[in-house]
C-alpha cells in the first residue's frame, strides 16, 4: 500500500519514519557497543521497525499500555522511550527506566510511558496483559492494551491461557505475534502445524488478522481498527505481523549457521526501511536531500545519546538489597 | 467477640477488606456465583460485591497468577485463589518470574501487591494431589512472602495484612483447619504482622517450632507435658518465607533444645531452612541436636487410610519426640 493510504498526514508519516530510522541506527550502535565489550548482549528488531512503529502509532502512551517483547525497540521508542534511555539499559546504568541496570539489555519497560516491564521468560507478558486490561475494564478507563510476543511463543501455555481468558471477558487487548520466521534457529515449520497463526483466534472467540509488517499503511490501519474495536468494548484481536529478522537471534548467535546465504541476502535487499524510503521519495513526502538530512541528524543524535548515556552513573553496589519488599530488603 | 471457624475468619477478612477497598477483587476456579469456592471460603462474596469483582476464572492457573499480577501492577490488591495448593504448580513460572521479581526488576517502578491463596495440607483423604505442602517450592524466592495462619485469630488478621500489603503474598491455608478449629475473635478491625513468628506458649525446657495442623498437635502435647513438669516454648512460624530469623534464634537459644515439626517431607522443607538458621546462629547455645519430625520421603500422601496415617506425623509422634528431647 502507499504510505498515504494510511490516511496519516505527511508530518505524521515523517515522524514515524524518523523513529524507524533512529531505531535502526541505535540498534547498529548497540551492536558496536557489544562488539567493543561495553555491553554484553544485544537482541535486535532489525527488519521489524516499520511494522512496529506502524503498530505502536495506533496507540497512545497516555491511556494505553504496552507489554512488549525484546525485539520491540522501535515500538517502545514510539511509545516515548528515548535512545539515551535504551543505551542506559544496554550499559546497565542507574537511570535506565526499564530496570535501573538490573535486567539484561532490551528488556524494556518505562513507567512514564506506560510500557510494562518485560522479563526473558517468553509469553508471560500475555497473562499480565489480561490483568492490565481487566483493570481498565473494571475501572471504566478508556485505554487499550497492546502486547507482543514472537511466533515461537505461540507454543507456550501462557499464550493459550491468556487468549482464552481475553475471549471470556472481551478484554480490550491487541495481542500481537511478530512472526520473523525463526525461534532462534527453529524455522516456522518446526514451530507449529498451521500456515496461518491468526486462525487460532477463532477458537478463542476473538478477532484474528494477518498483516505484512513491511507495509506501513496496511499495518497501521489494521492496528488502528483493532485498537478502536478494543476501546469500543468489542474485545480482543490477535494480529500476526510478518516481519524479517535481518540479524542473528542475538549478539550470541550467528544465523549464517542455519540460514541460507541467499535467503539472508534477499531479505537484506528487501529491507523494510529501504522500501519505506523508496515510498517516501515516490510519494513526494520527502526529497533525497531531506532523507539525507534526517540520517545525518539521527547519526548526531545517537552519537550524543551514547556520550550522554556513558556519562551516567552506574547503580550503587549497595542497591543490591533495595526494592525487594515494600520495606526494602529482607 | 464472636466465635468463628478458621474458614469463616478468612471469609470475613475478605469481606471486610472488600468493603474497605473497592480495588480488591477475588477470582479463581469456582469462587464466584452461588458456589463460593469448593471449600466455601468465598461464599456470599459475589452476592455482596457483584460478578465484576468476584468471578470464576477459567481452569488455567498460570493465567490466574498472571491476571492477578497484571491487576496488581494497576494498583488492584487482587486476591487469587488456587483451588488446591497442589494446583499452583502450573503458575510457578508466573509467580517466580513475574510476580516475585516485578518490584526488584523495576527498582520499585512496578509492584504486584496481590494475595494468592492456596489450601494445603493433608489428613483429609485427598490423596496425592489434594494433600501436598507445596510452600517449599516458593521458599527461597526473595520478593515473595509466604505466610500461613495456624489459629482462627491469625486467619483473619494475617489475611487482612496480606491484602493491605504492597508485597505479593502467598497465603497458605491449612484445609484441615478450615472447620477443625473455632475461636472467639474480636469484632474490631485488626491485623497480624506478615513477617513475625509468634511465641504462642512460653516455656523453658524445650522449644518446638511448627505451623498448620501440626501446631495443633504441638499445643496439645505441650499442655500434657506441662502436667508432667516439662515446660515447652511453642513457636508458630507464621512467615514461612522470609523466616523471622531473630525470633527463631532467640527462641532456640532460650531452651537450647529444639524440635521442628512439619507434615511435609523433610528434605528441602521449610523446617530444613529453620534448622539451618538455628545451626548457623545458635549452635553453641544448643544442648541437643536439632530434631526434625516430618513426613517420610515418599513422593506424596497416599489415599488409603492406613497409608495416609503412615505418612502423617500424628499426635503421639509429636508427644514422643517432645519427651525424648526433654530427656536428652
Amino acid at each position: 500500500m502507499d504510505l498515504k493510504q494510511s490516511k496519516l498526514s505527511n508530518k505524521e508519516i515523517i515522524a514515524a519514519y524518523k523513529v524507524i530510522k533512529e531505531t535502526r541506527k541505535l540498534d547498529e550502535r548497540l551492536w558496536q557497543l557489544n562488539r567493543i565489550g561495553k555491553s554484553t548482549f544485544n537482541i535486535s528488531g532489525q527488519g521489524a521497525e516499520v511494522g512496529q512503529v506502524a503498530m505502536a502509532m495506533a496507540f497512545n502512551s497516555q491511556e494505553d499500555y504496552f507489554l512488549p517483547y525484546y525485539r520491540d525497540m522501535a515500538a517502545v521508542m514510539s511509545f516515548g522511550t528515548t535512545a539515551k534511555d535504551i543505551l542506559m539499559g544496554s550499559l546497565g546504568k542507574k537511570d535506565d527506566p526499564a530496570s535501573h541496570g538490573r535486567q539484561m539489555p532490551n528488556h524494556y519497560g518505562d513507567k512514564a510511558n506506560n510500557v510494562i516491564s518485560f522479563s526473558s521468560t517468553v509469553t508471560t507478558q500475555y497473562p499480565l496483559a489480561t490483568g492490565i486490561a481487566l483493570a481498565l475494564q473494571v475501572d471504566k478507563k478508556p485505554g487499550a492494551v497492546l502486547t507482543v510476543t514472537g511466533e515461537g511463543s505461540t507454543a507456550q501455555g501462557d499464550f493459550h491461557e491468556a487468549l482464552n481468558f481475553a475471549g471470556v471477558k472481551k478484554l480490550p487487548v491487541v495481542f500481537v505475534i511478530e512472526n520473523n520466521g525463526y525461534a532462534i534457529s527453529t524455522p516456522n515449520d518446526q514451530e507449529f502445524g498451521t500456515d496461518d497463526l491468526s486462525s487460532r483466534a477463532i477458537g478463542y472467540g476473538i478477532q484474528g488478522r494477518k498483516v505484512d509488517g513491511r507495509d506501513f499503511a496496511e499495518t497501521y490501519l489494521a492496528f488502528k481498527e483493532a485498537a478502536e474495536f478494543a476501546k469500543a468494548g468489542g474485545g480482543s484481536t490477535l494480529i500476526v505481523m510478518d516481519v524479517d529478522r535481518l540479524t542473528a537471534h542475538s549478539s550470541d548467535d550467528d544465523q549464517r549457521v542455519y540460514r541460507d546465504k541467499a535467503e539472508i541476502e534477499e531479505m537484506k535487499e528487501n529491507d523494510c526501511i529501504l522500501m519505506m524510503e523508496e515510498q517516501l521519495l515516490d510519494e513526494n513526502i520527502l526529497t533525497i536531500e531531506e532523507l539525507q538530512e534526517i540520517t545525518t541528524s539521527i547519526d548526531q543524535e545517537i552519537e550524543q545519546a551514547t556520550l550522554d548515556a556513558e556519562a551516567m552513573p552506574d547503580p550503587e553496589a549497595s542497591e543490591i538489597m533495595t526494592h525487594i519488599y515494600e520495606t526494602g530488603g529482607h | 467477640m464472636a466465635e468463628k471457624t478458621y474458614l469463616e475468619a478468612i471469609n470475613l477478612a475478605i469481606k471486610e477488606e472488600m468493603r474497605r477497598d473497592d480495588g480488591v477483587m477475588v477470582f479463581g476456579e469456582d469462587v464466584g456465583g452461588e458456589k463460593g469456592g469448593v471449600f466455601g471460603v468465598t461464599k456470599e462474596l459475589a452476592a455482596e460485591f457483584g460478578d465484576e469483582r468476584v468471578f470464576n476464572s477459567p481452569l488455567g492457573e498460570s493465567e490466574i497468577a498472571g491476571l492477578a499480577t497484571g491487576l496488581g501492577i494497576m494498583g488492584h490488591h487482587a486476591i487469587a485463589e488456587f483451588q488446591f495448593a497442589d494446583y499452583i504448580l502450573p503458575a510457578v513460572n508466573q509467580i517466580l518470574s513475574e510476580t516475585a521479581k516485578m518490584r526488584y526488576r523495576t527498582a520499585g517502578d512496578y509492584t504486584a501487591p496481590i494475595v494468592m491463596r492456596a489450601p494445603y495440607g493433608g489428613g483429609v483423604r485427598g490423596g496425592f494431589y489434594h494433600s501436598q505442602s507445596t510452600e517449599k517450592i516458593f521458599a527461597g524466592q526473595p520478593g515473595l512472602r509466604i505466610v500461613t495462619p495456624s489459629s482462627v485469630y491469625d486467619a483473619k488478621g494475617l489475611l487482612k495484612a496480606a491484602i493491605r500489603s504492597e508485597d505479593p503474598v502467598l497465603f497458605y491455608e491449612h484445609k484441615k483447619l478450615y472447620r477443625a478449629i473455632k475461636d472467639d475473635i474480636p469484632d474490631e478491625d485488626y491485623t497480624v504482622a506478615l513477617d513475625k513468628a509468634k511465641i504462642v506458649k512460653e516455656g523453658t525446657d524445650i522449644t518446638v517450632f511448627s505451623y498448620g495442623m501440626m501446631l495443633q498437635f504441638v499445643l496439645k502435647a505441650s499442655e500434657k507435658l506441662e502436667n508432667q513438669g516439662i515446660s515447652v516454648e511453642v513457636v508458630d512460624l507464621v512467615s514461612l518465607y522470609p523466616l523471622d530469623q531473630e525470633t527463631i534464634v532467640q527462641a532456640a537459644r532460650k531452651t537450647g533444645k529444639v524440635l521442628l515439626v512439619t507434615e511435609d517431607t523433610k528434605e528441602g522443607s521449610i523446617m530444613n531452612n529453620v534448622s539451618s538458621v538455628i545451626a548457623e546462629n545458635a549452635l553453641f547455645d544448643l544442648d541437643a541436636p536439632i530434631k526434625i519430625l516430618a513426613g517420610p520421603e515418599s513422593p506424596s500422601m497416599p489415599y488409603a487410610k492406613n497409608l495416609e496415617d503412615a505418612f502423617l506425623v500424628n499426635q503421639d509422634d509429636v508427644l514422643d519426640a517432645m519427651v525424648e528431647l526433654a530427656e536428652f
